[in-house]
């Protein structure tokens, strides 16, 4: 039964091992899916590629329902899995200086990486960014210690706050990415680009 | 796009499935999701302890840090996984001949314009990855993926604001 390292299955060295190899798995599949190019990233917000909603969307799903199945075979345990605590208004600050760093940036920082292993310099400029940005937060962190423990509300998931079981919030949220996989497809005709 | 490029990259549904089995299998070794932020972080930690381990002793964030995460980057999952990123898109890079020094920038501004905006929005990406405790990956992906309403919460906001502020931002990539 998984999670393999928390059952013990596996050692912290094998543990690392697969970490590398997940990550070449991570690498591969964001390189060949075009994310290794910031104007292919960047179109989603122009409407002429909307890659990026259609990769992220059916793999938070494919994973929630690969989990969702493995647990009802009995092959993972789902109360071992790590689940991001919500702290509301540093999800919600962070989330929108994120945002700010998107546009102007055109990578987040895994995608980056993955432009930096095939060449794109503006990456490996982004990746600076990133490092000074990290370090203004360590070095500032009594400045935002406030806000980055307000509002703690532990680990919910959404489909408790919602008051419904994990597989009919799973059908929600297919059936929204449905709706907006029909919209990113339609933007992609109506906004087309030959060349980026 | 034209023909001989949308051949070259993978349909983007099949890319997702793909995504996903990757942070499914992540999953079930590991117990967690994917990420790239912490790596950063752990190795910002560790530089900043070679340069001066007496303010890493002295100041709470460091210490309360290197506590929770004893070993240091070479003990850190995500610093491993992350080195797999850069060879995995190499791999790939490889096979469709995109392996190229280049600045990728839109014909209205100047390479340089572009790398200074990459530096810019590098540090909102790499401040707001902290404060929300995850990027794109560990936070919006893998607490998508877990149902985590953090997860949720943190996603609308990276693409809202970003969508937001798109208009603003349109000399830069069309």
């Amino acid at each position: 039964m998984g999670p393999l390292i928390v059952y013990e299955y596996i050692s912290e060295y094998t543990n690392l091992l697969m970490a590398f190899i997940i990550g070449i798995g991570f690498g591969f599949v964001l390189e060949r899916s075009g994310f290794s190019s910031s104007r292919k990233l960047a179109g989603m917000f122009y409407g002429y590629d909307t890659t990026v909603l259609k990769v992220f969307f059916t793999a938070a799903i494919v994973a929630m329902l690969g989990l969702l199945f493995f647990s009802l075979f009995g092959w993972i345990d789902l109360s071992l899995i790590y689940i991001n605590p919500t702290f509301l208004w540093s999800a919600i600050v962070g989330g929108a200086i994120m945002g700010v760093g998107f546009i102007l940036g055109g990578f987040c920082p895994g995608t980056a990486f993955c432009a930096l292993s095939i060449g794109k310099l503006d990456a490996l400029a982004f990746i600076g960014g990133l490092v000074i940005g990290v370090v203004m937060f360590t070095e500032g962190f009594p400045l935002v210690e406030e806000l980055f423990y307000a509002e703690n509300m532990g680990t919910p998931t959404i489909n408790e706050l919602i008051g419904v079981s994990r597989g009919t919030f799973g059908l929600i949220l297919i059936l929204v990415a449905l709706g907006m996989f029909f919209v990113g497809e339609w933007a992609e005709r109506k906004f087309p680009r030959e060349e980026y | 796009m034209n023909e001989d490029r949308s051949k070259k990259y993978i349909n983007p549904y099949l890319g997702g499935v793909l995504l996903g089995l990757v942070l499914l299998t992540a999953f079930y070794f590991s117990g967690r999701g994917l990420g790239a932020s912490g790596a950063i972080k752990s190795a910002v930690v560790a530089s900043v302890e070679t340069v001066s381990p007496t303010h890493v002793e002295t100041t709470d964030f460091y210490k309360n840090y290197k506590e929770s995460h004893a070993g240091g980057p070479l003990k850190d999952w995500l610093v491993w996984e992350m080195l797999g990123v850069l060879v995995g898109g190499f791999i790939s890079g490889a096979f469709a001949g995109r392996l190229k020094f280049k600045v990728e920038h839109s014909p209205k501004v100047t390479s340089k314009i572009r790398l200074i905006f990459a530096v810019i929005g590098g540090i909102f990406f790499g401040f707001g990855s902290q404060l929300g405790r995850g990027c794109t990956s560990g936070s919006a992906l893998s607490g998508m993926a877990v149902l985590s309403l953090g997860g949720f919460i943190t996603m609308a906001f990276i693409f809202g604001t970003a969508f937001a502020l798109a208009y603003f931002a349109r000399k830069l990539w069309i």
